[in-house]
């Protein structure tokens, strides 16, 4: 049984209608890559499950118990947890408040625990846990927002478009750290515009097209699928 | 002397400014409104520490504390009634609906006590302060509203910099969203905003009433756009400025009310205000803030 089950849901901003007939799964141990184009309703699928938005019909399910109706803050003690498109850090709060606003419903041992987990994966934070998180690069404020969601110990993490805006070499490491905590057993539904790098560390993977999933398959499969190249990877 | 008679004054006044800015101030900075009926949450205080020593002739204490539970308790259903259906509201709409609730605060009062004004018991039974000799005479209400002015400010940067809901406050204060998805409950948190800044009303209610010993159904409008005026003058949204602002502008109107003109002491007052926006839009301790619309 998979893990996340998403069926048939639809999504609309007033009349818009932003997701329409949408239908995954992320397995137990997993990551899963949803890609698109801009507008293609990526960020729009994440808010949904983290509860952000409401789907006007279709399910999602979570370990077998169904998200209908459960409030946005109650999804991180379930085991979800987003780190958000454009990082959306407390830009007034220091980087150690930041990470024990993600521990927000942890015990203070527990906090202890993930911190010292974030620090060590993230050691630039470490050096800079008393600067206000407005204060730090955007590639710092990227690996904020990811520790921040860590800090919760989610069992399924969604990250929207983490490589964005950052120069390659940080591109690189942001996806070796992903890697790292899927090996160490979070399951990740990750959201890229970084296709080729999505799709090479990525088990599955899933084609958005304007609402739609247009594709899925391996990600081995689709890095060597002819649409996609000429779509998403720019060969 | 009397300068330095006037300057304590004004502190004094100022202060009672300040601990009403601090909850305008809050409730602007977590729940995105202005809650003009804030200033009658002080009026209700008022009457309920009046009716507490006149009637029930229980301690002043007593009295304090019932006040500041009644208004905590009024904060927390009028937020819950009035402005929670308002979240996804145009903030025109809740601005109008606050009036609303300022007008019905008044008129329930009026209804409840009726139009004649009270004569507030005294609640701080200490004798005066003389020094120099008896040249100057501070009395012990002064002194008491500094000192609960300068408690609360503490007690507030600790709340928000030390605990973990403080600090979750904040949180919701630049990013909802964000604050959910860290397991924030945003409506248990404006909520709780509702509930300190009208316990806060009630304490500046009681401090008013005492320095100004008449209640009236009114009491609370002209120091609550007081009070509104300094939170925007120190920054709205920042608690330190809210406690400078409200300092602030108790002196400037009891040096203008000493020295210029008791008449035009609220426009010198209000002249102010539109001085130091022009100078500095975002108040003396404010951000420059990019309003998302
Ligand atoms: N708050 C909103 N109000 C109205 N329409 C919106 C809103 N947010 C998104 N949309 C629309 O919904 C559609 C899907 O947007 P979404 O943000 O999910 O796209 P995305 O795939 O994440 O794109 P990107 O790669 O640019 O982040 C778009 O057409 C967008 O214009
Ligand atoms: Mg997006």
């Amino acid at each position: 049984m998979s893990m996340l089950s998403i069926n048939d849901i639809n999504v609309y901003y007033g009349s818009i209608h932003a997701v329409k007939g949408v239908s995954f799964d992320v397995n137990e141990g997993e990551i899963v890559t949803l890609i698109g184009a801009n507008g293609a309703g990526k960020s729009t699928t994440l808010n949904t499950v983290a509860g952000l938005l409401k789907a006007s019909s279709g399910s999602i399910e979570f370990e077998g118990e169904s998200l209908q109706g459960v409030a946005a803050h109650r999804m991180v003690s379930r085991g979800i947890a987003l780190c958000p498109e454009g990082r959306r850090v407390f830009q007034n709060m220091t980087v150690r408040e930041n990470l024990d606003m993600g521990a927000f419903t942890r015990s203070e041992e527990e906090a202890k625990e993930m911190r010292a987990r974030v620090y060590e994966s993230f050691p630039r934070l470490k050096e800079r846990r008393t600067q206000p998180a407005g204060t730090l690069s955007g590639g710092e404020q990227q690996m904020l927002a990811m520790g921040r969601a860590l800090m919760s110990k989610p069992k399924l993490m969604m990250l929207d478009e983490p490589s964005m805006g950052l120069a390659p070499v940080l591109v690189q490491e942001i996806f070796s750290i992903i890697k790292q905590l899927n090996e160490q057993g979070t399951t990740i539904l990750l959201v890229e515009q970084n296709a080729r790098m999505a799709l090479s560390i990525a088990s599955r993977a899933y084609v958005l097209e304007t609402g739609r999933v247009s594709m899925s398959g391996d990600a081995s499969e689709l890095l060597h699928d002819e649409r996609v190249r000429k779509a998403y990877l720019g060969a | 002397m009397s300068f330095l008679t006037n300057l304590i004054n004004g502190i004094s006044l100022g202060s009672i400014y300040a601990i009403i800015a601090l909850g305008y101030t809050m409730v602007y900075g977590i729940a995105k409104m202005l809650n003009f009926a804030h200033g009658d949450v002080i009026m209700v205080g008022g009457y309920l520490c009046f009716i507490v020593v006149s009637h029930l002739n229980l301690p002043p204490i007593a009295a304090i504390l019932l006040a500041v539970v009644g208004c905590t308790a009024l904060g927390i259903v009028v937020e819950r009634l009035a402005y929670k259906p308002l979240r996804q509201a145009a903030s025109l709409a809740v601005l109008i609906t606050a009036i609303g609730v300022s007008y019905f605060l008044q008129n329930s009062a009026l209804l409840i006590w009726g139009a004649d004004p009270k004569a507030f018991p005294s609640v701080v039974p200490f004798p005066s302060l003389n020094l120099f000799g008896g040249q100057l005479t501070i009395s012990s209400i002064t002194l008491v509203t500094v000192l609960v002015c300068v408690l609360i400010m503490v007690a507030l940067t600790t709340f928000t910099s030390k605990t973990k809901m403080g600090k979750a406050m904040r949180a919701c204060s630049e990013d909802k969203g964000a604050a959910q998805l860290m397991g924030i409950n945003v409506d248990t948190t404006i909520s709780m905003v509702f509930a300190i800044g009208s316990g806060l009303a009630a304490i500046a209610g009681v401090l008013l009433c005492s320095a100004y010993p008449t209640l009236m159904p009114t009491t609370g409008s002209m120091p609550g756009i007081k009070a509104f005026t300094a939170a925007v003058l120190g920054g709205i949204g920042s608690i330190p400025g809210a406690a400078l602002g409200g300092v602030l502008l108790g002196v400037i109107e009891i040096f203008a009310k000493a020295y210029i003109s008791t008449q035009l002491a609220d426009a010198i007052v209000f002249a102010v205000l539109i001085v130091v926006l022009l100078i500095r839009p975002a108040g003396l301790l404010g951000k420059e803030i990019h309003e998302k619309v």
